[in-house]
């Protein structure tokens, strides 16, 4: 507990760095590396909705036209809007602008859970139109099967998502509660890069799941 | 002799100050950030995995001395041959080298005084024993039947048994995989002492290196299936259920695409562990040094794109299944570019047989006809024939006992000196790996010639034809046994009584010697400094002993 305190308050060269740069960049790296290791997790899922849409195309357009696409839309500027307030954090505590490092955090923890209340309503909205596979499916006409499977991995990539963006919150919040007591400076600002990074991809997750749920034509 | 006894000679009197006499008790051991003895947490962890997935394997040999079904149900053997594959697979061999010796030697082979992320890597071992608990909870609450694979829908619909904890318990574990993957990428890009260019590591780094670069490629590919898996038994949306729209195969291509690259997650790390086995034992700078790390690259990235070749008759189109076997004969390529390697710095090199060689040379042996078998495998029509005989059963035993055992204890043997600093009892030692070698291939060759007449895997009765080979086999198992139990032993009683170990009793190159044995915690006293390749026996030796005759003199 001690040792978890004294890392939300001040600045900590590890012992098995030289010096905060070689730490601020292995810590980079080391997310940068992490997030390939995402890149394939969901890459695995898009994968599979890649396969199941080939094989029932008609089908996946069907049950695209279920899907709120203006709270879809929305929200895909939230997500936006709230990227570019990391990286204006991000940019805040590269050039010790404490403002700017607190004003782009609090606002990245707004729009995401703006984000997260559309992302529940419209899950909301799903289970009252009986379209949760597993809890309450119900299809009409002859594309039933391939749109359990379309909200199947609708429901399963976005609450990865989700997770994802859960996770994301926690630790904006933390980056938070350090700015705030003032750890971070123009030579040491690492954890705030990491979790923008993390941030990012998790946006950028958005940006293929957006179009690939929602926005599927629908030729007659 | 003289000269080798005072480099040997330990040091006298009370120890000096190590990672090991730091600080004591249990809380010191299971809060530690410090590498080494993160490595020793998942050595003892590892070895009751071995034990438990090896106590497995002796019930099915003892039920496969007869031809009829007397011991177990079909069922319990259907249990006993899949807790056997998972436990070994995930619980034992892909964390073995990499996360024990990995661990240790890694920081120490670069000059690094930790990993680049220590808590991270005391979270990995925590992670791998959580995953291990789900396991025993398998174990003790029934079993599971799918075998190590989960085929669906199998998996999904008809077994009866604790699938989902089973997937979860490696879904978890393979976050230990992928975080502790990538602290040695990470390691190892930034945080190499001064003058250790790429060209300069170690053989055993490089193989590190691309193990870590496809557990954190392949794993989340694993994990992903596992949850589609988990979530199909519970809620029956039909994923992977044809007559509800899923594609049953679209399940074995993504479990494949992490398991044939996990199949090099279990070589790679021994191969390279055998690079510096066979060069130290031949006083020779290993033969092409450059070739050895593209190669171990080669295998890799090639090790992504041949998954197909599990599934030939599974009903994927002849022109994947041809592409997927040519991609299978250029794995090939690479791994004969290490065996030639090995052998050529055997050549004119000034041979000791000491245990970590007999492991090494066992391994290569071992590991050629594995890998041989394995473009059986690949060929489309032969590969029809042999397909889930015993066959299959005896290549890939070659690949991971006969390869990454052996060469585990050829690295565990290697290094035992600077992790307890004590010596293992040689003579114990080399009669241990000569039993390990002759069990092991009267375990398994029989299994070959088994597999090519026809006999199937996972069955626990058989036609009585075959029973002569299998009684073979089953006695092979117990001379294998008695040889792992060998080492259990005196490895334990050195710790105790061992000679004690200076700082380089193998008179190898490389950072790691330069160090006490044990080494402090901080690894070195000053950080040091490489301006010379890697394995430079020819200047290094006659520096030594020069060295020591003024000492001496």
């Amino acid at each position: 507990m001690a040792e978890s305190g004294a890392v939300l308050n001040r600045a900590v060269l590890e012992t098995q760095f030289a010096d905060l740069e070689q730490q601020r960049e292995t810590a980079t790296f080391g997310m940068w590396v992490f997030l390939a290791t995402e890149l394939l997790l969901f890459g695995a899922l898009f994968l599979a909705y890649t396969v199941y849409r080939y094989g029932a195309p008609e089908g996946f357009a069907d049950a695209s036209q279920h899907m709120e696409k203006v709270i879809g839309a929305v929200n895909t500027a939230v997500l936006l809007s709230s990227s570019f307030m990391v990286a204006t954090a991000v940019r805040g505590a590269q050039v010790g602008g404490r403002k700017r490092l607190l004003f782009g955090l609090a606002l990245t923890i707004v729009l995401g859970v703006v984000f997260l209340f559309f992302k529940g309503y419209e899950y909301y909205l799903h289970y009252e139109d009986h379209k949760v596979p597993g809890l309450n499916f119900e299809y009409a006409g002859q594309y039933a099967q391939a749109a359990k499977l379309f909200f199947f991995f609708y429901f399963a990539m976005t609450g990865l998502h989700a997770v994802h963006m859960l996770i994301g919150l926690g630790l904006v919040s933390v980056m938070l509660v350090r700015s705030w007591r003032g750890v971070f400076t123009e030579e040491y600002h690492a954890p705030v890069e990491v979790v923008g990074l993390y941030w990012h991809f998790v946006d950028l997750v958005w940006i293929f799941l957006f179009p690939v749920f929602y926005l599927i034509v629908k030729h007659h | 002799m003289s000269a080798e006894s005072v480099t040997n000679a330990g040091p006298v009197g009370a120890e000096p100050r190590n990672y090991l006499n730091e600080s004591y008790g249990v809380r010191s051991w299971l809060l530690t950030t410090d590498h080494k003895r993160i490595a020793l947490l998942y050595m003892v962890s590892l070895t009751l995995m071995f034990v438990i997935g090896g106590l497995m394997a002796v019930l099915m040999r003892l039920e496969l001395l007869t031809p009829q079904g007397d011991l177990f149900t079909s069922d319990t053997y259907n249990k006993l041959f899949t807790l056997h594959g998972v436990i070994m697979v995930w619980f034992f061999l892909i964390p073995s080298i990499p996360a024990v010796l990995g661990n240790f030697f890694v920081p120490l082979m670069i000059g690094a005084k930790d990993l680049a992320f220590p808590r991270l890597n005391l979270l990995s071992w925590y992670i791998y024993v959580f995953g291990a608990l789900f396991t025993f909870y398998v174990v003790v609450s029934g079993g599971v039947d799918t075998g190590w694979t989960f085929y669906t829908p199998f998996s999904t619909d008809a077994s009866q048994t604790h699938v989902v904890s089973t997937t979860l318990g490696i879904f978890i574990l393979g976050f230990s995989s992928i975080l502790t993957g990538l602290n040695f990428i990470v390691t190892i890009h930034r945080m190499r002492a001064p003058g250790l260019t790429w060209f300069r590591l170690p053989l055993f780094i490089w193989s590190i290196y691309a193990t870590s670069i496809i557990l954190v490629l392949a794993t989340p590919v694993l994990a992903a299936v596992l949850m589609l898996v988990t979530i199909e038994r519970l809620f029956h949306i039909g994923i992977f259920d044809p007559t509800m729209g899923g594609d049953p195969l679209l399940y074995q291509h993504l479990f494949w695409f992490y398991s044939h690259p996990a199949v090099y997650i279990m070589i790679l790390p021994g191969m390279g562990v055998v690079s510096e086995l066979v060069t130290c034992y031949s006083r020779k700078r290993i033969f092409g040094y450059n070739f050895v790390c593209y190669a171990t690259l080669g295998i890799a990235f090639l090790g992504f794109l041949v998954w197909g070749h599990h599934m030939f008759v599974a009903g994927i189109s002849v022109y994947a299944a041809m592409t997927f076997s040519i991609l299978s004969y250029l794995v090939a390529i690479p791994s004969a570019i290490k065996v030639f390697n090995w052998t050529a710095t055997l050549y004119k090199g000034s041979i000791s047989f000491k245990t970590p060689m007999l492991y090494a040379l066992g391994f290569i042996g071992l590991f050629t006809v594995g890998g041989l078998t394995g473009l059986f495998l690949a060929a489309l029509g032969l590969d029809i024939h042999v397909h889930d005989t015993y066959f299959v059963i005896a290549h890939f035993h070659y690949i991971m006992v006969g390869g990454m055992v052996m060469a585990y204890f050829g690295g565990l043997h290697f290094w035992w000196p600077k992790m307890t600093g004590r010596m293992y009892p040689e003579g114990w030692g080399k009669l241990a790996a000569l039993v390990v070698f002759i069990g092991f291939n009267l375990t398994f060759f029989p299994q070959f010639i088994l597999g090519y007449l026809g006999m199937p895997r996972r069955y626990h009765a058989y036609a009585p034809e075959f029973q002569v080979l299998n009684v073979m086999s089953t006695a092979g198992a117990s001379i294998l046994g008695v040889g792992y139990l060998l080492p259990l032993i005196y490895l334990l009683w050195s710790l105790r009584y061992g000679k004690r170990a200076g700082p380089n009793p193998w008179l190898a190159t490389g950072l790691e010697w330069t160090t006490p044995s044990p080494p402090p915690k901080e690894n070195f006293e000053v950080t040091p400094a490489v301006n010379e390749e890697p394995y430079n026996y020819s200047e290094f030796l006659p520096k030594v002993f020069a060295a020591e005759e003024v000492e001496v003199g």
